[in-house]
């Protein structure tokens, strides 16, 4: 068992495809809370990393624990299958192209999952649509299809979409990577505001101002390893490892 | 002339018939085919591979051919319409088999992610998320699979089924007009696909999300 401060615990985790190590020997333990960034160049791991814990890129070794159960559990399919989409409900997912469902409105897209899941009647489901769009203030635009709506609308919705399934964990992959720039900043507004609920979070960025204002901890990953780790005041302003530096340094260089 | 006018009404309807029927059996069996092929299970794959290939590597005319004619030989005694219904129904349905696996993996992955990490199962991502989108992109190659299969109707006149290119060459015989008889058969087809056509259009255009 992981022992009661561990929320999420990723031990030992590998993923290789073929002879390519995507993530080589990962182990990383995130509190009740905590919210944690990710941050590295593309093909780093991170985004198969994020996606691992869910269970949507299997591991090829090592575990991921939630909560005290494991997640990527070796199982008949079938039993396999009803596990992991008992976990998958407890963990809400936002995507960096936002994956809204184009033949849904908003609010069929935030209710839809808990109707079937969660056997919710129609009243509760629209009161728990109202309630989520409201929370990320869309709620004049309920009644519109994505396409109708801006980017950075759309990754509102999404988000409001996983919480509604109201999940333990939040996990971000790159949500603010397809925005137009004057989009990115209601979108991180709603991160926000989930992070002083102190709703545990993963979070996959390029945006090192972002991560350093809300999270707990930083992790630098490079080549499928972590290199570095610790709070963010730390790492943005002194990292230790030269990797660390140098992708700062470039990225610095980018963000002018 | 005006005489045959009755008869030739009577075998497009049959021809409509015939179509309408072929068009249900196709469906039936290119879906099921194209979940097959869609399948985990490579047995399943396997045999909608086989069954695709086989029927659109071959001439619709020898297939029905073998089922009619061949058919007693080995057991399978059908009349004209049955096999004529039975022939094309399998022969359409490996076309509408790719059409409608296509529809369904042209579907962006993510939407599956989005829906499979919501919790939902593999196949309430297929009923809710995935076919919902991939039935709308459908309609336009299904129209295409069936103005296909309506013409290919035509190849039954060859089992003796007395449908309008059957009609139209029986009465041949007593005008000496194949001009007029072939001419007002192939009136006859346009004027079912054509309206085949607006309808396909018209289901097009109202299924599209705003």
């Amino acid at each position: 068992m992981t022992d009661e401060k561990s929320f999420v615990e990723i031990r030992h985790a590998q993923k290789a495809f073929g002879s390519l190590e995507v993530l080589k020997d990962i182990s990383l333990s995130v509190a009740q809370g905590q919210i944690v960034g990710i941050i590295g160049s593309s093909g780093s791991g991170k985004s198969t990393l994020l996606r691992a814990i869910n269970d949507l890129d299997p591991l090829t070794g090592g575990e991921v624990w939630l909560d005290g159960v494991q997640v990527n559990q070796k199982l008949p399919h079938r039993q396999y299958e009803k596990h992991i989409n008992q976990m998958r409900q407890q963990v809400g997912m936002v995507f960096q192209h936002f994956n809204l469902f184009p033949h849904m409105t908003a609010r069929e897209n935030v209710k839809m999952a808990p109707m079937m899941l969660k056997g919710l009647s129609q009243e509760e489901a629209n009161a728990l649509a109202e309630e989520q769009l409201d929370h990320v203030g869309l709620l004049e635009r309920i009644d519109y299809y994505p396409s109708q709506l801006s980017g950075g609308q759309k990754q509102r919705v999404a988000i409001a979409r996983a919480l509604a399934m109201k999940p333990k964990l939040m996990l971000f992959d790159e949500a603010t990577s397809a925005l137009d720039p004057e989009l990115v900043e209601e979108v991180n507004q709603v991160m926000r505001k989930l992070a002083e609920q102190h709703m545990t979070m993963i979070i996959v960025t390029h945006e090192m101002d972002f991560a350093a204002s809300v999270c707990d901890r930083v992790l630098f990953m490079d080549q499928g390893v972590v290199v570095e780790e610790g709070p963010p005041a730390i790492l943005f302003t002194n990292p230790t490892q030269p990797r660390t530096r140098e992708f700062l340094r470039k990225h610095l260089e980018g963000a002018k | 002339m005006l005489k045959v006018y009755p008869f030739f009404l009577e075998a497009a309807w049959l021809t409509i018939v015939l179509s309408v029927l072929t068009a249900v059996l196709g469906l039936i069996c290119g879906t099921l085919a194209a979940f097959a092929r869609l399948s985990r299970f490579a047995v399943l794959r396997f045999t909608a591979a086989a069954y695709v290939s086989l029927f659109r590597g071959t001439p619709a005319l020898i297939q029905l051919f073998i089922l009619y004619f061949g058919g007693p030989q080995i057991g399978i005694q059908l009349d004209a319409f049955e096999a004529g219904v039975i022939g094309l129904g399998i022969n359409a349905g490996a076309y509408m088999a790719e059409t409608i696996r296509g529809g369904i993996i042209s579907i962006d992955k993510g939407q599956r992610e989005a829906a499979r990490t919501l919790g939902l199962s593999h196949w309430q991502a297929m009923h809710k998320i995935i076919l919902p989108q991939a039935a709308r992109l459908m309609v336009r190659p299904l129209g295409v699979n069936l103005n296909m299969l309506i013409k290919a109707t035509a190849l039954v006149a060859a089992i003796s089924v007395v449908e309008l290119t059957y009609t139209a060459q029986r009465y041949i015989g007593s005008t000496y007009k194949p001009f007029e008889m072939f001419l007002l058969a192939g009136v006859l087809y346009m004027i079912i696909i054509y309206v085949t056509g607006r309808g396909v259009a018209w289901l097009d255009r109202k299924v599209q999300i705003t």
